[in-house]
């Protein structure tokens, strides 16, 4: 069943159109990533989703509900992790608790289990700027998670760590998925990420942005590094490249 | 320990320049370089200082207590006066130039009039207090608010935060920083502002001690009380730093 659908969004700005009868559609526990390049216009078909910019035309079905343009109901991660420096860790990812209507220490007491799960574990009562920013990642990433642990948007989310971080996020990312059930849909540019992460690819591309080209990859998830390396991931990464060219 | 010692010739830096300056001054006066009467020697300006004390500590407990009142005034209504401006866009545009047009009237050309209209007592120079702190405090906290990470905003927003939460959880404390920095020089002024204020009128006060003791021509009185005021404003910014440290215990390093 469908977690997340969104059918034909169209989104202009000022008469002209960004995104064009985008359709995804995000299964329970999958990942799926939106590929394509910068000004395809992927954020603001996120900003569409959560609910922050009402499309012009589309509906958006959560868990088979219509929540079109509203915001509340699916929040979204960035690049920049957005924690707030003057709040502690427990209290950051606490936040979405507390927007609806938690008790404080009651927030943290439901945080408090998931701090192990994302390997977070001794940074509660540590203030954002004493992290590294792997870490801050998986902060925002639990933050996400405490508002809404059905669906995540991620865009581009590993794109500002060093590529060493970012190869030990995808290992993480890749081994927390299965833990916590999350439907996760995802925004990059970076062609191994979305291969070795996903289980579908949609090829985002054009001005307006449209889905050019949906990909399934069939290697079962977890998958290990090494799977970069193989003839098999090689295909998928010739197939993606040809794509976005005639694009 | 190489550390600990630059930190402690860091600090004595600041101490020797003060003390050179005071050599400096005592020479030019041991040396009559400048005649006694218009420029009093620092050790002068020391003995009286000592037999003030009591009369200093007096004045200077009611133009502290007017500066509180009325930075305490000057606070809450610039913090105010910051979150309407920052929440409607037309009271921004309304209230902006008519705050810079306050600004460029200068303190001293108006407290007659405070005065005239208000008496001598307290309220016309909390009032005047006000006009001079509340400003600093607006600006400051308006542009705190202002530069809230907008990408921040927005992910509240995505998670169904009202107008309120946004500022409660996110808005305020981003402009603690900025709030605070205005908050030194506020009360800088607050002490100023009172001296001024009771440089016109009034009864009692370091300002009303000031004008005394200048129509006698007692010039180290007059020194003595200038150098208080002064340390009573550093005194104060440090207490706006301890403070600040308090509130702000993410900044710690």
């Amino acid at each position: 069943m469908a977690m997340l659908r969104t059918k034909e969004i169209t989104k202009m700005f000022e008469g002209k159109e960004i995104i064009k009868d985008i359709s995804v559609e995000l299964k329970e526990n999958e990942l799926v990533c939106l590929l394509g390049v910068s000004g395809a216009g992927k954020t603001t078909l996120f900003n569409v989703i959560s609910g922050l910019l009402p499309p012009d035309q589309g509906e958006i079905l959560l868990d088979g509900k219509n929540i079109t343009g509203e915001s509340g109901h699916i929040s979204y991660m960035l690049q920049k992790d957005l924690l707030f420096p003057f709040k502690t860790i427990e209290d950051n990812v606490s936040m979405p608790l507390i927007l609806k209507g938690m008790k404080k220490k009651e927030a943290r007491e439901y945080v408090a289990p998931y701090f192990e799960t994302f390997g977070l574990e001794g940074t509660e009562k540590k203030y954002p700027a004493k992290l590294s920013g792997g870490m801050r990642q998986r902060a925002a990433l639990l933050r996400t998670y405490m508002f809404s642990s059905q669906v995540a948007l991620l865009d581009e989310p590993f794109s500002a760590l060093d590529t060493i971080t970012k190869r030990s996020m995808h290992q993480w990312y890749l081994g927390i998925m299965d833990q916590i059930k999350l439907s996760t849909l995802f925004i990059t540019h970076d062609i191994d990420e979305a291969i070795l992460l996903s289980d579908r690819i949609y090829l985002m591309t054009g001005k307006p942005g449209q889905i050019t080209k949906e990909i399934q990859i069939e290697k079962p998830r977890p998958r290990s590094e090494e799977f970069l390396l193989t003839e098999e991931f090689l295909q998928y990464k010739r197939e993606i490249i040809e794509a976005l060219k005639l694009g | 320990m190489k550390r600990k010692l630059r930190n402690i010739t860091d600090k004595a830096s600041y101490l020797i320049a003060v003390v050179a300056i005071l050599i400096i001054w005592q020479m030019l006066c041991t040396l009559k370089v400048v005649p006694s009467f218009m420029l009093p020697s620092p050790i002068r300006v020391g003995q009286a200082f000592v037999s003030e004390f009591f009369i200093l500590m007096q004045h200077a407990r009611v133009t502290l207590i007017e500066a509180m009142v009325g930075l305490a005034f000057g606070v809450v209504i610039g913090f105010v006066t910051a979150v309407l401006m920052d929440s409607y866009e037309i009271i921004n545009r309304a209230v902006y130039p008519v705050l810079v047009i306050t600004q460029t009237i200068p303190t001293v050309a108006i407290a007659p009039l405070l005065v005239l209209w208000l008496g001598y007592e307290m309220t016309p120079k909390i009032v005047l207090i006000v006009i001079a702190t509340f400003f600093p405090i607006t600006i400051g906290v308006l542009d705190g608010l202002k530069s809230t990470d907008q990408d921040a905003i927005q992910l509240m927003k995505s998670m169904g935060a009202t107008k309120v939460q946004v500022f409660t959880q996110l808005k305020f404390k981003s402009s603690l920083g900025s709030f605070f920095s205005s908050l030194k020089i506020s009360v800088a002024y607050s002490i100023v502002g009172a001296v001024i204020s009771e440089w016109l009128g009034g009864f009692e006060g370091l300002g009303v001690y000031m004008t005394r003791v200048k129509k006698s021509f007692a010039y180290d009185k007059m020194f003595a009380v200038i150098i208080l005021i002064s340390v009573l404003s550093i005194l104060l910014m440090g207490v706006v730093k301890l403070l600040r440290i308090k509130c702000m215990p993410w900044e710690r390093k």
